[in-house]
This record gives C-alpha cells, sequence and structure tokens, in this order.
C-alpha cells in the first residue's frame, strides 16, 4: 500500500533528549559515582611566575582521608609524554612543553603543582589547601606588548615569549595597501574571554588493572580525541581506553581540549587502584579551563573612493598564554582564512604573532578565530563608512559578493561553497525598520536627545564543517576532518545510529533521527541515536566548528546509501523483479509501475536478520557504516542588525532591536537551529557588552569568580527577531552548511557598531570592548576634550 | 553529626549530616537526587535552585541543617504520574533548554514565581530569572517557555 511520508527534515521535531533532562534524570559527570570511588583535588598556589624551591606534602598526606599525594617527580615515571598540542602551525613554532603538573616553575595563576587523592570530595580539598609550596616570585607579564620585549622569558629554553608567526595570503597586488585612493587603518583590541559553560569540567577514571584496561567519562566535547591523545600521554594501549562523555553541560570550545585533570585521574586510577574523581569548581574553572579571544589587530583597508573595497591587510597579536592546550595558535589561523568576509575583493594579507604570558593558556571559543575575524572585518567597513560619509548598509551592498551557486574562490585562497549574501541583507534591513531608525537617528542627533539612536550592521561570512582532512594536514594539524556513521536496522523495525559527533545541547539526536527518518522511511521515534562512547562509536572526530551536522550529519547520508543499495537488492529478490525495477519512492522500495508492490526498511531488516532467504552473496543484518571527508569546508552567511539606544550622560547601552538573518543552507530542524542562534548572539552580545577576564599588574585573574565576571542574565539579553535565508551548500549532498557559531561571529561587530554610529557626530569613532557604561561615557568625554 | 528530618518531594527523610553540608549536596549525595545540579560556587547562577517550603532558594547557600523539619522540592518532584509537570510541557515545547544543566534551577525558579505571579509580562519573567544564568539559549526561549506554561496553568485553574 502506498504511504505519504511526511519529511521530517525542515520541521520542527520535538528534541529526543529532553525528557530526562527535564525531569533530573541527566547522567551529568557529578551524578555519577562508582563503588570504591576516590576524589581528585589539584593544588594550585598563590602564584603568577615563581620559581618553585620547596613542595611540602606531609601535613596533607596525614590529614584524614588522604590516599595520597603527588607531585609531578612522583608520579614521572607514569607519562608517555607532555599534555597534547596537536597543531604545530609552523615548522619553526616554538612549543612549550606542557605537563600535567609543573615541576620546576610556575607560569600562571592556575598552574597545579600536586594533586590529592582522598577518600571524599571535601577532605580532597581540605588536604590541597593543606600543600605548601614555597616559591621564587618572578615578574609577570600578561600583556602581549610587554611580553613581546622578552624582558621576562617564560619559557627559558625557548627563549622568546614570540613562540609562532603565521602568515598567508599575499593574494592580489600588494601595492594597493600603500597606493589605494582610500585607506584606513584601524587598531582593535579584544579581550580575554571566559567560556562559562554552567557545567564546569569533570572526570572519572576507572580501571580493570589486570586487563590494563581504563575507561574515563568526562565532561568533553571530544572523546574520541581525547582516547588517542591521552592513550599516548598516560602510557595506555588505545585498544584499552575507552572514552566516555556523558550528558555533557555546554562547551563553546572549553571542552574542546584535553585537560591535565583527564590524564592526572587515568594515571591515578593506575597508581592506587581505585576509580578517581575530580570535578571542577567554577573558581577553579576561571583559571584553569582555557580563555578565549585575547586578542589586538592593525587592519589596513584599500578603497576606492566610492567605496569599493580592494583589499584588506590585517596583522594579529594572539595571546596564547602560560602554555598551548590541544589547539592554541591554531586558534588565530582558522580565524586567518575569512579576513575577506562576503565581500568580492582582490587584495589579501594577514600575519600574526603568538605571544606566551603569565595567563591562562587561550584556545577555541565559540567561533574560534572567526569571530575574531569578523569584529575587525565589520569595524572597519564601518569606519571606512564613516570615512566616505556614506551608509554602512550601502557600502556592504556595494562589496558583497555577486550570487553563485558553484564553489568560487575568494580572496583568501579558499573556495566559498555557495552564497547570496544581498537577499539576507535586504531581510535586515526591512526586519530591522532601517529607514525608519535612521530619521529617528536624524531627529534625535538634531535636538540634541541624551540617548541617542544607532544601528550597528554585520554582513558575515564563517568557514564551517570542518574539515577536508588535506587541507588540515597542509596547515600542520594532526588528525583528520572526517567523520563516521554506523546504522543498524534492527529486525523488530527499530533503527539504531551511532555517530562520531558528540553533542552537548545542540540536539545531535533529534536532528539525526530526522535525517535518518526521511532516509529510511523510519519514524523519528524508531530511530536511537547513539554517540560520545568510543566503544559504541569508534568512528568519529566529534563535536565543535559548526561541524557536526556538515560532516556528522553527511555520514549518515552515505551510511543509508550503502543500507538501501543492499535494501534494493533483498527488496528486488522479495518483490520478484529485477533491480532495476525497484525505486525508492514514498519511504519504500517499490515496483515501477506498481507502487503498492512494496517493501520498507523494517520489512527488509527483518528478512536481513532472519536470513532465511537471502539473494546469493548477500550477508545477514542492514547495516550500514561510512566514514565522509569532506571536499570542502561550508560557508554560513548573513546579515545581523543591532539597533541601540546609548545615554550620553551616563555611556549606558540599551538594545532595542535586534535582529539576525541567517543563512545555514538547508535547516533540519528549525526550532534547534533558531535556539542556536539565539545563544550564540547571546554570546556575542555579552562579549560586546559585558564580559572581560582582567589581570592586575602581578598577573593575578581579577574577575575571578561569577561575581567579578558578568556572564548576563535573561536582564541584559534581548529578545531577538530572526529570519533565514536558505541557499544550500555544494559541499555536501545534504546542502548543510551549520549553525552552532553564526551567533557569536556576527553579533559583537553588530552591537559594538550600534554604540559608536549612536555616537559618531559627537566624534566617537572607538569605545573599547567590552562596551561598558565607563568606557562609553570616556569616550564621550575624550570625544569632546577633542573637539574644545 | 547532626540528626535532621527533611520532606523531600513528599518523602521524609532523616538524616545525620555534618554542620558544614550544603543543602545541595544533602540532596545530591545523602539523598541521591542529583537533578539539582551545581555550577557556581559563589551563589550566581541559580543551576542548584529548589523550592524551601514552596519557594525557591539556592540550595548552595543554604546548610542541609537549615532544612530541618521543612519540605524541600527539587526536579525530580515536579512530574506526577509519568506526566510532565506544565513548565516541563513548556519547556519541551518551546525549545527551553539545549545542554539541560540550568534548566533544573530555571523550571524551580519559574515554578516559585508563578505561583507569585500567575500570569507574568515578559519582563516580570525576565527579572525573575534574574538569578539564573544559561549559557546555551540566549533565554529567549526560556521566557518564551514560562509565559506559555503562566497560560496553560491559569488556563487550567480558571
Ligand atoms: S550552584 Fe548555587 S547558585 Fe550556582
Ligand atoms: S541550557 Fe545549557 S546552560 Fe541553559
Amino acid at each position: 500500500m502506498a504511504m505519504t511520508q511526511e519529511r521530517a527534515i525542515g520541521s520542527p521535531v520535538l528534541r529526543k533528549e529532553d525528557p530526562e533532562l527535564l525531569t533530573g534524570q541527566a547522567t551529568f559527570i557529578d551524578n555519577m559515582t562508582l563503588p570504591g570511588m576516590a576524589w581528585m583535588a589539584m593544588v594550585r598556589p598563590p602564584f603568577v611566575h615563581a620559581k618553585i624551591d620547596s613542595i611540602e606534602t606531609s601535613d596533607a598526606a596525614s590529614m584524614p582521608g588522604v590516599i595520597g599525594v603527588y607531585t609531578a617527580a612522583d608520579l614521572e615515571g607514569e607519562w608517555g609524554g607532555p599534555l597534547p598540542f596537536v597543531w604545530p602551525i609552523t615548522e619553526d613554532i616554538k612549543v612549550p612543553v606542557h605537563w600535567p603538573l609543573t615541576k620546576d616553575k610556575i607560569r600562571f595563576n592556575g598552574d597545579a603543582v600536586a594533586v590529592v587523592v582522598a577518600e571524599t570530595r571535601a577532605q580532597a580539598k581540605d588536604a590541597a589547601e593543606a600543600v605548601t609550596v614555597k616559591a621564587t616570585r618572578l615578574p609577570a607579564v600578561t600583556d602581549m606588548e610587554e611580553a613581546m620585549k622578552d624582558e621576562v622569558v617564560i619559557h627559558e629554553d625557548l627563549g622568546t615569549n614570540v613562540v609562532v608567526h603565521w602568515s598567508h595570503g599575499g593574494a592580489g597586488d600588494q601595492g594597493v595597501f600603500d597606493t589605494a585612493p582610500v585607506i584606513v587603518k584601524e587598531r582593535y583590541h579584544q579581550p580575554r574571554l571566559i567560556p562559562n559553560a554552567i557545567e564546569p569540567r569533570g572526570c572519572l577514571a576507572m580501571s580493570i588493572p589486570a586487563q590494563g584496561e581504563f575507561t574515563l567519562w568526562s565532561a568533553t566535547q571530544i572523546p574520541h580525541v581525547v582516547k588517542v591523545t591521552l592513550s599516548g600521554t598516560c602510557n595506555i594501549a588505545e585498544s584499552k581506553l575507552r572514552i566516555i562523555a556523558p550528558d555533557v553541560g555546554g562547551g563553546f570550545g572549553s571542552k574542546l581540549n584535553v585537560y591535565a585533570e583527564e590524564a592526572l585521574s587515568l594515571v591515578l586510577a593506575r597508581r592506587t587502584g581505585r576509580p578517581i574523581k575530580w570535578i571542577e569548581e567554577r573558581t577553579e574553572n576561571y583559571v584553569a579551563t582555557t580563555h578565549g579571544r585575547g586578542v589586538t589587530h592593525d587592519v589596513t583597508v584599500a578603497a576606492t573612493e566610492e567605496g569599493k573595497i580592494l583589499g584588506f591587510k590585517v596583522e594579529e597579536l594572539a595571546d596564547m598564554g602560560a602554555y598551548f592546550q590541544l589547539l592554541t595558535p591554531g586558534i588565530p589561523e582558522l580565524g586567518g582564512w575569512v579576513y575577506m568576509g562576503p565581500y568580492d575583493t582582490q587584495s589579501y594579507w594577514f600575519e600574526f604573532r603568538g605571544i606566551v604570558t603569565n595567563a591562562t593558556p587561550t584556545d577555541a571559543y565559540r567561533g574560534a578565530g572567526r569571530p575574531e575575524a569578523t569584529y575587525v572585518l565589520e569595524r572597519a567597513v564601518d569606519a571606512l563608512a564613516r570615512r566616505l560619509a556614506k551608509d554602512p548598509a550601502e557600502l556592504r551592498r556595494l562589496n558583497l559578493h555577486a550570487p553563485f551557486s558553484e564553489a568560487t574562490a575568494f580572496s583568501s585562497g579558499l573556495s566559498v561553497d555557495s552564497g547570496n549574501y544581498e537577499p539576507a541583507l535586504d531581510r535586515a534591513l526591512e526586519l530591522a525598520d532601517y529607514h525608519q531608525f535612521r530619521k529617528e537617528q536624524q531627529a534625535r542627533r538634531e535636538s540634541g536627545d541624551v540617548k541617542q539612536i544607532g544601528i550597528g550592521l554585520s554582513t558575515y561570512i564563517e568557514m564551517c564543517g570542518l574539515a577536508p582532512s588535506q587541507i588540515l594536514g597542509a596547515l600542520r594539524y594532526a588528525a583528520g576532518g572526517w567523520d563516521g556513521a554506523t546504522i543498524e536496522c534492527l529486525p523488530t523495525g527499530k533503527v539504531i545510529v551511532k555517530t562520531g559527533t558528540s553533542p552537548h545541547g545542540q540536539g545531535h539526536v533529534t536532528s539525526w533521527a530526522q535525517i535518518v527518518s526521511d532516509g529510511l522511511g523510519v519514524p523519528v521515534d524508531d530511530i536511537e541515536v547513539l554517540h560520545g562512547d568510543t566503544a559504541i562509536t569508534p568512528l568519529g572526530m566529534d563535536t565543535y566548528g559548526s561541524r557536526s551536522v556538515a560532516v556528522g550529519g553527511v555520514a549518515l547520508h552515505f551510511a543509508m546509501e550503502k543500507i538501501k543499495a543492499k535494501a534494493r537488492t533483498i527488496a528486488a529478490h522479495e518483490l520478484e523483479v529485477s533491480e532495476d525495477d525497484v525505486e525508492w519512492a514514498d519511504g519504500a522500495f517499490r515496483v515501477k509501475g506498481a507502487p503498492d508492490k512494496a517493501k520498507t526498511i523494517p520489512e527488509i531488516a527483518f528478512s536481513a536478520w532472519h536470513a532465511h532467504a537471502l539473494p546469493g552473496g548477500v550477508e545477514p543484518h542492514l547495516n550500514g557504516t561510512a566514514v565522509y571527508d569532506p571536499p570542502n569546508f561550508t560557508w554560513p552567511a548573513g546579515t545581523h542588525i543591532c539597533v541601540s539606544e546609548v545615554d550620553t550622560e551616563t555611556g549606558a547601552v540599551e538594545i532595542l532591536n535586534y535582529v539576525a538573518v541567517d543563512d545555514c543552507g538547508v535547516v533540519i530542524n528549525p526550532q534547534i537551529v533558531e535556539g542556536q542562534i539565539h545563544g550564540g548572539v547571546a554570546q556575542g552580545i555579552a562579549e560586546a557588552l559585558y564580559e572581560e577576564a582582567l589581570y592586575d599588574e602581578g598577573g593575578n585573574l581579577i574577575t575571578s569568580s561569577m561575581t567579578q565576571y558578568l556572564v548576563p542574565s535573561a536582564m541584559e539579553i534581548p529578545s531577538m527577531t530572526l529570519d533565514r535565508t536558505e541557499t544550500p551548500s555544494t559541499t555536501n549532498p545534504l546542502g548543510v552548511k551549520g549553525i552552532g557559531e553564526a551567533g557569536t561571529i556576527a553579533a559583537p561587530p553588530a552591537v559594538i557598531n550600534s554604540v559608536i554610529d549612536a555616537l559618531s557626530h559627537l566624534g566617537v569613532t572607538e569605545v573599547g570592548k567590552p562596551a561598558t557604561p565607563e568606557r562609553v561615557w570616556r569616550a564621550i568625554q575624550r570625544a569632546k576634550g577633542g573637539a574644545a | 553529626m547532626t540528626r535532621i528530618e527533611v520532606t523531600v518531594n513528599g518523602v521524609r527523610r532523616d538524616a545525620e549530616v555534618e554542620p558544614r553540608q550544603l543543602l545541595v549536596y544533602f540532596l545530591r549525595e545523602t539523598v541521591g537526587l542529583t537533578g539539582t545540579n551545581v555550577g557556581c560556587d559563589t551563589s550566581s547562577c541559580g543551576a542548584c535552585t529548589v523550592l524551601l517550603d514552596g519557594e525557591s532558594v539556592k540550595s548552595c547557600t543554604l546548610l542541609a541543617v537549615q532544612s530541618d523539619g521543612r519540605e524541600v522540592t527539587t526536579i525530580e518532584g515536579m512530574a506526577s504520574d509519568g506526566e510532565f509537570h506544565p513548565l516541563q510541557e513548556a519547556f519541551h515545547r518551546n525549545h527551553g533548554l539545549q545542554c539541560g544543566y540550568c534548566t533544573p534551577g530555571m523550571i524551580m525558579a519559574a515554578a516559585s514565581f508563578l505561583h507569585e505571579n500567575p500570569t507574568p509580562t515578559e519582563e516580570q519573567v525576565r527579572e525573575a530569572l534574574e538569578g539564573n544564568l544559561c549559557r546555551c539559549t540566549g533565554y529567549q526561549n526560556i521566557v518564551k517557555s514560562i509565559l506559555d506554561a503562566a497560560g496553560q496553568m491559569s488556563g487550567v485553574k480558571a
């Protein structure tokens, strides 16, 4: 009987992962307990940069419940190597050696010198506080330009704090940066940010000593990467190491890493024979978990008098922190491919220097390099518009690349999969009531209103779907960028999907079920999606860089192709026709011209399972595995507009209207996509107006807890208006591009541009980031002073 | 050790607790109800919000002994007979959660707030959530969920 399937792709299917999260039945790492489990606490002494003279552990060791106190020296024999760093971006990069416990020197606020294992959480913590460290303080540098002077060298063996210089470009005529009719030069600083996943990190390690087997549960985004790297660091055969990411409470890049505590819990499980659990505290998270951004850019825009942009030239200083974590210098490099934005330009130059400082290591934070780039570009485009007295929306329109539906080379040298940028700009202008607000702005300027209106735009492009393995290889990244999927069709009609992605809030369980539902003609409710366990889903590269749907989601498609090839053979055999006479239609294999003669996937799965009458040469069981390596990146784009009201007496900024029109290609689940944009924009607004990790002169983190570092609440984040355009990707057969980071990439410049736009008639051209009331007020005073 | 008697989700619990034990760890580790999460150590995030005698409190700011003789409701006590509470239903329907780590706290804070103000405006909902941080959702769908639940709940009562 012919049945008409409703398409699951594109519909707002409610999330399958919600029930356990809504009822308190989730398995976050801190909810896990094992028999005989002991607790680990880290000893992070109150030094920033210091030479260790002695570590006194005996008091701590004799405290109640303490099983052991271990320093670097005590664990020397455990390691196969230092903590992993997998992206040596140049041949001559200087890589700071990074051990799980530091040996002779403390190099930042969070550097751990010892670790305590005790019976309870409180006993471990108390004993950690009883470890006494004597150390000789050294001068500390947290400012990049200070560090570059090398008056204080943080890793003596490297001889310098300037550990990497990477350049890329030279595309087009480089002369234009000196000779173009209009040249705009700007300098922007983007402070350090603390990612603040609401669940801190944590892990639990267990060993079966007789087998040399280990299992590590970790609040991580990347169980597969943790497995391959820690097998080396901890001297465990990769085949004996299983990593499980249980329910993970957000990551934003901060859990895209391999941390000392994960390595230590494994070796201490081996050393003590006990399961070892560690849960990070929030104040500890602020120093011990990676930070984001921390960059200063000099940008040159070359343009014609009419405002046609000829090229961008960018020189960046990037704060690496005291060590490299997994990817540290790779983050500015990743941004280094998008400093042309969605603009049709010829000339391109990008270079950066990575500077070691006495601060927490930096690494990926939602957007990872691309928000940094977009902030610089979109600020610079506004600066150009001011210089030429042009409307910033029209200046952008003039420069947007013309529509294209085949991959097209942009000036950074990479091919963009597809793009059609102007419709998003038009739609955003319409939704933001652009022209009305411009009139309102004019009226308020004329009346000298205390509260001025500003409109900020951001037309962005992002590089997602990380990544084609060959390109990663050329960029000296240690791993590939593929992802895997295995789909099992069970005899009862249910389907199990094993994905290599590792979601932590993104809703893959639902979206993947939608993709498979359409592909196999099986209801979403009959599809179970498993993830995040290297023993169950060994083929994976995990979740970061808006890669999951564009790589792992596409792998599902290819796994289904294999299943359907086999299923077609079985269907034809059972329907007693030749394979050529069978077609896939309405969720089943049907005889051409006689659609009622059909076999569904569940029916074929049952036949393949009992295997009583399979055609010759066909193996029992209906399943398929695919490993998909994307041939290109995917390139989402869009326009965001922020309308702000700035109080010129207090410097306070209020967002009146925030509009986001994004193009992430084909949408699997619109509700989930909107949620990703809301969250990303909120983080971008937070970055623009509130958040900044600050260090004092001595290198101590001033914003050391949630009371000093302002993570915005529902009071600060406005309601947003969203819409989409849809330009299918040409990179993959699903046409998907990815949406995880768009908001964080687009929002900061839109917000800052709006604040400056509100004040530009007063002569304000910079307010600083974040644009706190104090900074805005000072900018106004400076402009007034300058005018006077 | 101090002896306390607390009613948790309608069940009376007698327990010996350390005087310094926080209510949140009493719930999580002594009672074994791990739905209440911990997100900070400065009473800032609200992930640990529960109801104490019907009013929302951050369970990391109270000692277990302070709950002696009182009633605590946690996220595990919200669904009844396998049916979601209207707030749980509304969070599900409106995609009011992503990673779900803040969600128990958000729902408990909202339950207490809607009890005081069954027909709030968006602005009032946002104010009520000031002590609860979410890093995933940008709050928009949380606010929408709570307004939706308010509509459902007052509709049910009417
Ligand atoms: S854990 Fe209680 S407020 Fe953060
Ligand atoms: S849903 Fe992740 S913190 Fe709120």
